[in-house]
């Protein structure tokens, strides 16, 4: 299994890799840290003509605390360059500091040597139903920047999914920053997975964010599922839990709820009826701890 | 009318790069693998090509220090970068690098296809928790696939070889 040929060029700034993505993007692909889409390209899934390796343009290295609001109000926690790999997830202090969601997923995605290598804007642009990031982006309703030559924007990570390993990304833009908003003062979080390896790709996963109020009532709840469909899947059972006292009967139904309200196919390794199990087990798991830490000093 | 700043894609690139201590320079398609770029263009043959997409880890090497997959990377990607292989590990049969001459001891391979790719994560791994667990050795052996031994050989080699730098480095081997 070898790539077809293509043309390969190595930009040494941004302006240079937006000016190439506005040349060559219809018929090229960017390549950040090519461990999704090296194999897509050796399996010939893919046959671009050129290659933009961004591996080169220093301006996408960013991994800094975030500092102001973001226009619905959400506190600014973490500003993150696309080039950051899955390995300073795993292990920058500041990643644990400011988005701690993030660092405890991390060490979920692939294996060590995928993750020094692997990068988040990769990973978030190529939308892969069963990727972590995707769903960990839902759920902290993180903002990415798109850019291309002359212009910018800025979507929502709920707005950035359309489909199955399909984005709102046009040809010639490039995922660029990734702000994660702050986690608020005394919320809880937990992820949890299922994979028939450690590292390989989820059976089923989810991601809690949740947060409780000075009488101990659930005050947000919100729940995310990865692998249960063509995107990631926000469960809307979560919202039942807004005003409840979150013990073991309130958490059981959330989750049981939520398992219901997926839709997960079937495949080789698991049937649609295990995944909801998964689903349900892991739902109630991760409610649980995102609970416990509720109220905590972290924030 | 391509601006003058802006570099034109090529399918040949010449890549210089430093693996295991020597500096090398090729003009290769662009296309190609790093894998195959250490296999065949190097004769690096201690770099087992296995899967080719990124799940068996067999051709796991160090890149600039840390592990990586060398099918999921293009020789072009390496300009400027430092590679390090199986072959850099000892300097000959009679001298086996620690982790190596641990194997050996240990029985941890049978047919030896994914052993290198092993011995390079672990190496990497080693160097960062020189004392491991047995969970930690199986959750780093976790990205390599191994279809002989049922790794149990392979993990009482870690930590043989943990337990072997510990003592000459005189620390206490406390049994874990």
């Amino acid at each position: 299994m070898k790539p077809a040929p293509f043309a390969y060029v190595a930009p040494r700034s941004l302006p240079e890799a937006l000016a190439l993505m506005a040349r060559h993007g219809d018929e090229g692909k960017a390549l950040a840290g090519g461990q999704s889409l090296l194999p897509v390209l050796n399996f010939r899934l893919s046959q671009p003509a050129v290659l933009v390796d961004l591996n080169g343009v220093r301006e996408l290295e960013l991994l800094a605390p975030g500092d102001g609001v973001l226009h619905d109000g959400l506190r600014m926690g973490l500003r993150m360059g696309a080039l950051t790999r899955h390995r300073q997830l795993e292990r920058d202090p500041i990643v644990a500091k400011h988005a701690p969601l993030l660092a405890e997923a991390a060490h979920h995605i692939a294996h060590p040597q995928i993750r020094n290598r692997g990068t988040v804007g990769g990973s978030l642009a190529h939308a892969d139903p069963k990727a972590e990031l995707p769903a960990l982006a839902v759920t902290l309703r993180a903002r990415l920047k798109l850019q291309r030559q002359g212009s910018e924007r800025w979507l929502d990570a709920g707005e950035f999914y359309t489909g199955l390993f399909s984005t709102a990304l046009e040809a010639d833009e490039l995922l660029t920053e990734i702000v994660w908003p702050a986690t608020p003062l005394g919320a809880g979080w937990a992820f949890e997975e299922a994979a028939r390896r450690h590292g390989d790709y989820a059976q089923v996963g989810v991601a809690a964010v949740v947060g409780v109020d000075d009488g101990g009532r659930c005050s947000a709840a919100r729940l995310v599922f990865l692998a249960v469909g063509e995107c990631p899947t926000v469960a809307a059972a979560a919202d039942a839990l807004v005003g409840e006292v979150p013990d073991e009967t309130a958490i059981a139904a959330a989750a049981e709820a939520a398992a219901r309200e997926i839709e997960p196919r079937s495949d080789v390794h698991a049937s649609a009826d295990f995944k909801r199990h998964l689903a349900s087990v892991l739902g109630k798991r991760a409610l649980r701890r995102a609970f416990a830490r509720a109220g905590g000093e972290h924030g | 009318m391509a601006d003058p700043l802006t570099r034109e894609p090529a399918t040949t690139v010449t890549v210089t790069t430093r693996v295991n201590g020597a500096e090398q320079t090729h003009t290769v398609e662009a296309r190609l693998l790093l894998s195959d770029f250490l296999r065949h263009e190097l004769g690096l043959t201690g770099t087992h090509v296995g899967c080719e997409h990124g799940v068996c880890g067999a051709c796991t090497v160090l890149l600039d220090g840390v592990p990586v997959r060398s099918c999921l990377l293009l020789a072009a990607q390496v300009e400027g970068h430092e590679v390090t292989t199986v072959e850099a590990l000892a300097p000959g049969p009679e001298n086996l690098h620690p982790l190596q001459q641990a194997f050996w001891d240990s029985h941890a391979l049978q047919c030896g296809f994914c052993t290198p790719g092993i011995l390079l994560t672990l190496v990497a791994f080693l160097k960062e928790n020189p004392r491991p667990s047995e969970d930690e050795v199986r959750f780093a052996l976790s990205g390599n696939l191994c279809r002989c031994t049922g790794y149990q050989h392979i993990v009482d080699a870690v930590l043989l070889a943990a337990q072997r730098a510990a003592t000459q480095a005189g620390g206490e081997v406390a049994p874990r």
